[in-house]
């Protein structure tokens, strides 16, 4: 088995949220709510337990890589697809108390929904807002990165319907040699924020979902320098078994005293 | 509507005419709609404000079972240190019952909590080290058995039912039941802990032992309000209102950032109310009115109270934590 991975390119996107109707369409994902959020074309606004793919709009008062026109006052719309990261160290696998949340074959998180019973760890355990509990079902939801057409040797309905290849798809280390190619190429091009998002340097380690962003990963609500909470799992409990030891020892004290 | 024109537009719109004529392009940011502000992107306002993290699902049930865990582990600590001592024999089966007590309201709590109530079971599925609630699950299961046969041969060598044998029992279960209970005690803290809500993996070293001392004091106060006003007790009520209140002292003095959901909005009053009860207020009545039974009543009262309230105040201060995106950007880019 090949071990996949998402590239997402915000230069060849055009908005057109073809992933996001793919997405749901696939996976008879319900709908989320028919609102305005007045955030630009982004009624969308996160993922969630009902939205895998995310199309962010971002509206910026810079110029986007070697525009012109303007130049006094530069503007430019950025559209990014978000999705799942399917990390190497996933805070929601590992605080899953049920086992419901596993690594496929693929190297990606999957959450079993025979399995999963609504604990809600995952939500609070995953550093990138990803996961969350469809409160009308009760379970935990999130990108499966299409286990079931990846099952049968099929491209992610996300990856199969961008009709620009924003959305690439392939093994994780063409993904991440097109990413650096393509941020050299586009810093060629004047683009000279165009850097690659990837978390392999901290502690969630390797990502199945890379991006190209433009500009600060915060502008994206990417978080900046991730941390897998598990990393805090040793100081936390070594803190918690010392204080159950101190608060005996007080008790003996007071009783025998 | 009227469909005159409007002459300020009207003057504009001959202004920028005018200006496209003359020089080929149109300088000024343009017009804004009244009332809708223009929306950025950026790396101050993350994306549009909206929070970058997911907020916790935990309902009203499971704070309150922090806090009944907290009791109930405490308790058979409680127990077994009075065993131990070997000077209060009814306080000790006290303390068991209300250990066992308490435990039994704990998996109520935690199943009503749950998205899938039915699957219950599916908590002791697996048993995963690294997570800390699967850890909890499994802790708070043998816990509770252990508490019943502890609860069983204590009230059975009492009732001189073959008094070598259960007394064994009894202290075999004691062990156990109060090394669990430490455990049921304190992993709480350590579930929030390890988690991606900054305001609490930013006080994972600290919450272990606000949990543990607030615990402690509210089986002891527990105790006390059931008429065992021994000087065990009070002495046990003195340390961890002293450390509730250096608990409460330093969220307020170190002032972080990361902390401001423990200081300002409903949860930051209910940290402040909590902790000021459990802290100084049930000190103070200690120092002050200890020597006299109503005194040390209201104390205790006083610190359950505050107990309660500041479990409701974590769980409240980790959904605004999540909601802020800048809190977690300024922590990340140190």
């Amino acid at each position: 088995m090949s071990v996949s991975a998402f590239l997402t390119d915000p230069t060849l996107c055009i908005g057109c949220k073809a992933c996001e109707v793919a997405c749901k369409e696939w996976n008879g994902l319900p709908q989320d709510g028919l609102e305005w959020s007045g955030f630009s074309y982004d009624n969308t606004r996160r993922l969630g337990a009902s939205t895998w793919r995310h199309v962010l709009f971002l509206e910026q008062p810079r110029a986007l890589g070697p525009q012109i026109a303007a130049a006094e006052d530069p503007f430019r719309w950025v559209f990014l697809s978000d999705v799942c990261k399917h990390c190497e160290n996933a805070g929601c696998l590992d605080a899953c108390p049920t086992g419901a949340i596993v690594r496929t074959e693929f190297d990606s998180v999957f959450v079993q929904p025979d399995v999963c019973n609504g604990c809600g760890y995952c939500v609070v355990s995953c550093p990138f807002g990803v996961i969350d509990r469809r409160p009308d079902d009760g379970r935990a939801f999130k990108c499966t990165f299409c286990y079931d057409r990846q099952k049968a040797g099929l491209v992610p309905a996300c990856a199969k319907t961008c009709p620009t290849e924003s959305i690439k798809f392939g093994t994780i280390e063409e993904m991440e040699q097109r990413a650096e190619a393509r941020v050299a190429e586009l810093r060629e091009r004047g683009y000279s924020d165009a850097h690659a998002y990837n978390a392999a340097d901290t502690s969630v380690g390797r990502t199945h979902a890379l991006f190209i962003l433009l500009g600060e990963p915060e502008a994206y609500n990417f978080p900046p320098a991730p941390d897998a909470p598990a990393v805090h799992l040793r100081s936390a409990w070594t803190m918690a078994l010392v204080s159950a030891a101190v608060g005996f020892l007080i008790l003996c004290l007071a009783f025998l005293r | 509507m009227s469909r005159e024109a409007n002459p300020r537009s009207e003057s504009r719109l001959d202004a920028i005419r005018e200006e496209a004529t003359r020089t080929g392009h149109v300088a000024g940011s343009g017009l804004a709609a009244s009332a809708s502000p223009t929306p950025s992107s950026s790396p101050a306002a993350g994306y549009y404000g909206l929070p970058l993290l997911k907020a916790p699902v935990w309902t009203w049930e499971v704070p309150l079972y922090f806090f009944a865990g907290g009791v109930s582990g405490a308790s058979t600590a409680i127990a077994l240190a009075a065993r131990i001592a070997g000077r209060a024999p009814d306080l000790e089966l006290a303390a068991l019952w209300i250990a066992l007590i308490a435990a039994l309201i704990c998996p109520v709590l935690l199943i009503a909590d749950l998205g899938r109530p039915s699957r219950f079971l599916n908590m002791l599925r697996v048993f995963k080290r690294q997570s800390p609630m699967s850890v909890g699950a499994w802790t708070l299961a043998g816990f509770t058995g252990v508490v019943i046969v502890a609860v069983v041969a204590d009230e059975a060598m009492r009732a001189g039912l073959a008094p070598a044998f259960t007394g064994g029992v009894t202290w075999a279960a004691e062990i156990l039941g109060a090394a669990l209970g430490l455990v049921l005690l304190s992993y709480t803290a350590v579930l929030l802990g390890v988690t991606a809500i900054p305001v609490w993996s930013e006080n994972r070293r600290l919450l272990p032992t606000h949990f543990v001392a607030s615990g402690i004091g509210s089986a002891s106060a527990l105790l006390e309000l059931f008429g065992f006003l021994v000087p065990a007790t009070q002495m046990v009520g003195f340390i961890v209102s002293a450390w509730e209140t250096l608990v409460g002292a330093s969220i307020e003095l170190r002032a972080r950032a990361v902390d401001e959901p423990l200081r300002r909005g409903r949860s930051g009053w209910a940290a402040r109310a909590g902790g000021t009860l459990a802290g100084p207020v049930a000190l103070l009545l200690r120092i002050f009115e200890g020597s006299s039974p109503g005194g040390r009543e209201l104390a205790a009262a006083c610190f359950l109270a505050g107990a309660l309230i500041t479990r409701y105040a974590w769980l409240w201060a980790g959904r605004a934590s999540s909601a802020n995106p800048r809190a977690l950007f300024d922590l990340q880019r140190q």
